[in-house]
């Protein structure tokens, strides 16, 4: 792995990666993060204990700010001792090759069999932040990119927001979809791991599971995390309506080769 | 019809390149009346300090030349040869006439070359002293022109490096102003190019290398690479050049020049200078008063070092950045604002007196007012516009606050943003970036990166900003603005009446008083002889002239 600009700089062992800051192994690190105690000399005492049994050395309170009604804002800078092999980091990635709007149309034209490929989105249990749903899925798209409806190629149902699973499940049974798309943004109490579960369960329990190929995105969703989950792929920040299209011809089109296999 | 926000790129940082259209400052009417006089007031001040300058050197001015002749090496144990050389001759009264007369006769006397000779003085092979009791005003012709040629050559050196600069300005170009300025201060030069080159990604135009603490009081320029340091990096030419060549590298490939700014400030102002130009830096803390104000460096000696390194500078083509913001980290700011105004007008007066150019002018100002004071921003404007609208054309150095940082860097960031609003709308040319982390320790590498995106943002968002707003007439923003000159003004009259050195020891800026005998490096300050010689110093003179920077006799030519 090519390591930039330190060519005469000490260099980096990629086996023992430590935080940075300005200095390379400095372990610099910074915290945020509030306690339940009234403002004052034990409060910044109490983080700096706090941060010592996370295992960070060198506590310094950069700032505590009285929230009132008892509470303290801290902000504490750090060393952090601890190092990763970078050199064993493994991370699941969505492994199709990214397409152009064009060769996504090209794709499916070719591979699709001739009907449109019937995609169905929603925002489950009690979440009612549809902006990313609606940023992949709407003609409009985002960051210029435009949505799936868009394509020639897709057939698009947005179900919108608060769409409970056996809804969802239901509807994409009657609409014949290929593919589900689950947004989630709200994440208080792992509320999306908990609402994202339930569907696949559910979906496993009525033999859905292994006919459609259920997708799911959201800020603090990405492709390890759906993986785990049951989905066959997650999307994190920052992707744009082109990357769910180009995933999702190809694996549909996989899928259906997988399934035309005899037992 | 093109759109006024299309223009993105500025190609120089000049009076020759009008900004682009839509971004400047709001017109701001003044009493011209008062600007002209405080302006005649501020150029009075500064030709009495040139007439007592030009008749004096220091033993850094004189280190200066030995390095310009080509002298460049330090002893084991890290004392710089040009050090050795005028040490030699301090003593005995044998520095009046300057060190090129010895130098050069004993370079022809023993056929030496430069750096030949040097080493055997430090090495106690030969003896300087009998050269400088001998060779003025005797000195043969031959050796005269050995000085002049040598002069020539490292005048050349530093041609060359603006030629270079030119170039890439002409066929990269540079980043829009106001110019992201940013500072790396890791101690080590390596791990400085590392954190450089990673801001110039993230869009930074102008890389500061902050100095370490207390190298303005060093009366020695350190040697060589360095990779230990105290809150900064030492300014050394070989940390200048391995700066140099990594930003000409991460800049070619990003398509925009980056410049290298650095400090000819302290006891080696001119040597400083020098190495600047010579190794291409662009940029230069550079203020006639800072040292003498804050690091209590004896003021005859700043002024005398501040003309030759000024001089060096508009011969290199360096923008200099002067520290009037610091004014009003001990002064109240919204008390004593005027003497920031005053002290711009004085340090213009020299610039130009040293043959600096408006586009050379990167007169630094902030006002470190209170930001939970009501008005606190209006304020901060009224200002921002007032030096804007006295120095048009000129690459005003914005500077962020430093006194108010608390600690909560969230707070300070939204602080620094604020700033570069008002530097946006006010048509500032360089912004140095606030760290939300400033005072708590060096930045970050990733400091910058917070500071770069949000001063993008907002001047993405803001640059048209100040050719749309007009300020209401009658309003605080005018008043304040009036009512700051009118006090500048009364300042300057004071100045004038009683001259710069007294007005220092009076305590006019920063409420600090300093004597004209006190402070650090009076005893390197020498009036000169009869038979002084600075071979560098009419070529120099000659050069700016024939640029049309300084009149036929010598004096300061200003804009009509």
């Amino acid at each position: 792995m090519a390591v930039h600009g330190r060519t005469e700089a000490q260099p980096i062992d990629l086996t023992q990666v430590r935080a940075y800051g300005d200095t390379l192994n400095d372990g610099a690190i910074a915290l945020s993060f509030s306690l339940p105690v009234p403002y004052g000399d034990e409060a910044k005492e109490a983080a700096r204990q706090l941060v010592r049994q996370m295992g960070l050395h060198d506590p310094q309170v950069y700032h505590a700010h009285d929230l009132g009604e008892g509470y303290t804002w801290l902000l504490v800078y750090a060393k952090s001792p601890y190092s990763v092999d970078f050199t064993k980091i493994s991370v699941p990635k969505v492994s199709n090759h990214k397409l152009s709007h064009a060769a996504i149309e090209d794709y499916w034209h070719e591979h699709g069999g001739g009907e449109k490929l019937r995609v169905i989105g929603a925002c489950t249990g009690d979440d009612a932040h549809t902006v990313g749903i609606d940023a992949i899925l709407n003609y409009k798209g985002w960051r210029g990119d435009k949505g799936l409806e868009s394509y020639k190629c897709f057939a698009v149902k947005n179900l919108g927001a608060q769409v409970e699973n056996d809804r969802l499940l239901a509807e994409a049974a009657a609409f014949g979809a290929d593919v589900i798309l689950v947004s989630q943004v709200v994440t208080q109490k792992d509320c999306h791991r908990t609402n994202l579960a339930a569907l696949v369960d559910l979906a496993e329990a009525e033999g859905a599971r292994g006919e459609r190929i259920f997708l799911c995105g959201g800020p603090r969703l990405s492709h390890p995390i759906a993986l785990e989950l049951g989905f066959d792929a997650g999307f994190g920040p920052g992707t744009v309506p082109s990357d769910v299209a180009s995933y999702l011809v190809q694996a549909v089109v996989q899928r259906r080769r997988e399934n035309a296999q005899p037992i | 019809m093109s759109s006024p926000l299309a223009v993105s790129r500025s190609p120089l940082v000049s009076t020759a390149a009008p900004v682009p259209p839509g971004f400047g400052c709001p017109e701001l009417p003044l009493p011209a009346d008062q600007v002209a006089r405080a302006r005649r007031l501020a150029r009075q001040v500064a030709a009495e300090v040139d007439a007592f300058t030009a008749r004096r050197s220091t033993v850094a001015i004189e280190r200066t030349v030995l390095r310009l002749l080509g002298v460049d090496g330090a002893t084991d144990d890290g004392v710089p040869w040009v050090n050795r050389l005028v040490e030699q001759l301090q003593g005995d009264d044998l520095l009046k006439n300057g060190v090129a007369a010895p130098f050069c006769a004993a370079m022809l006397d023993r056929g030496l070359g430069a750096q030949e000779l040097a080493r055997a003085v430090v090495e106690g092979r030969v003896d300087l002293r009998p050269y400088a009791a001998n060779a003025v005003p005797g000195l043969q012709p031959a050796a005269r022109q050995l000085g002049d040629k040598l002069a020539q050559h490292g005048l050349q050196r530093i041609g060359t490096q603006r030629a270079t600069r030119q170039n890439y300005l002409d066929t990269l170009g540079c980043g829009a102003q106001p110019l992201l300025y940013v500072i790396v201060a890791t101690g080590n030069i390596y791990e400085d190019v590392v954190q450089a080159r990673v801001a110039a990604r993230q869009g930074a135009d102008v890389i500061a290398v902050i100095r370490s603490t207390g190298q303005s009081l060093l009366d020695y320029v350190p040697q060589g690479t360095t990779t230990e340091g105290f809150g900064g990096t030492f300014a050394t030419q070989a940390n200048f050049r391995l700066m140099r060549a990594a930003l000409d590298e991460v800049g070619t490939e990003l398509g925009r020049y980056i410049r290298l700014c650095n400090y000819a400030s302290g006891l080696c102002m001119p040597e400083i200078a020098a190495m600047g130009g010579l190794e291409r830096l662009d940029m230069m803390l550079n203020d006639a008063l800072y040292g003498i104000l804050f690091r209590d460096i004896n003021m005859q000696r700043t002024l005398c070092d501040q003309r030759v390194s000024r001089r060096l500078s508009a011969l290199s083509g360096i923008i200099i950045n002067t520290g009037e913001d610091n004014y009003l980290t001990t002064a109240d700011a919204v008390e004593a604002a005027h003497t920031v105004v005053a002290s711009t007008l004085i340090n213009e007066a020299l610039a130009r007196g040293a043959g600096l150019q408006t586009e050379h002018l990167g007169l630094g100002h902030a006002m470190e007012i209170d930001p939970l004071r009501p008005d606190a921003l209006l304020l901060e404007l009224a200002q921002a516009m007032l030096i804007r609208t006295l120095f048009p054309g000129a690459p005003l150095k914005y500077m962020p606050p430093t006194k108010h940082m608390t600690g909560n860097i969230l707070r300070g960031h939204v602080q620094d943003a604020l700033f570069d609003l008002v530097g946006v709308m006010t048509g500032q040319g360089i912004q140095l970036l606030g760290m939300a982390t400033e005072a708590m320790h060096t930045p970050h590498i990733h400091d910058r990166a917070w500071a770069l995106e949000a001063a993008q943002m907002v001047f993405t968002g803001g640059r048209a900003l100040g050719s749309e707003l007009a300020v209401r007439p009658g309003g605080a923003i005018e008043l304040r603005a009036q009512e700051t000159l009118g006090k500048a003004l009364e300042l300057l009259e004071d100045i004038a009446n009683v001259g710069l050195m007294q007005a220092l020891s009076q305590g006019h800026f920063a409420d600090i008083a300093r004597a004209p005998d006190g402070g650090r490096g009076l005893g390197g300050v020498f009036e000169r002889g009869e038979h002084y010689w600075d071979p560098t110093e009419a070529p120099i003179t000659h050069e700016l002239q024939a640029r049309g920077w300084l009149t036929t006799d010598g004096g300061p030519v200003w804009p009509k």
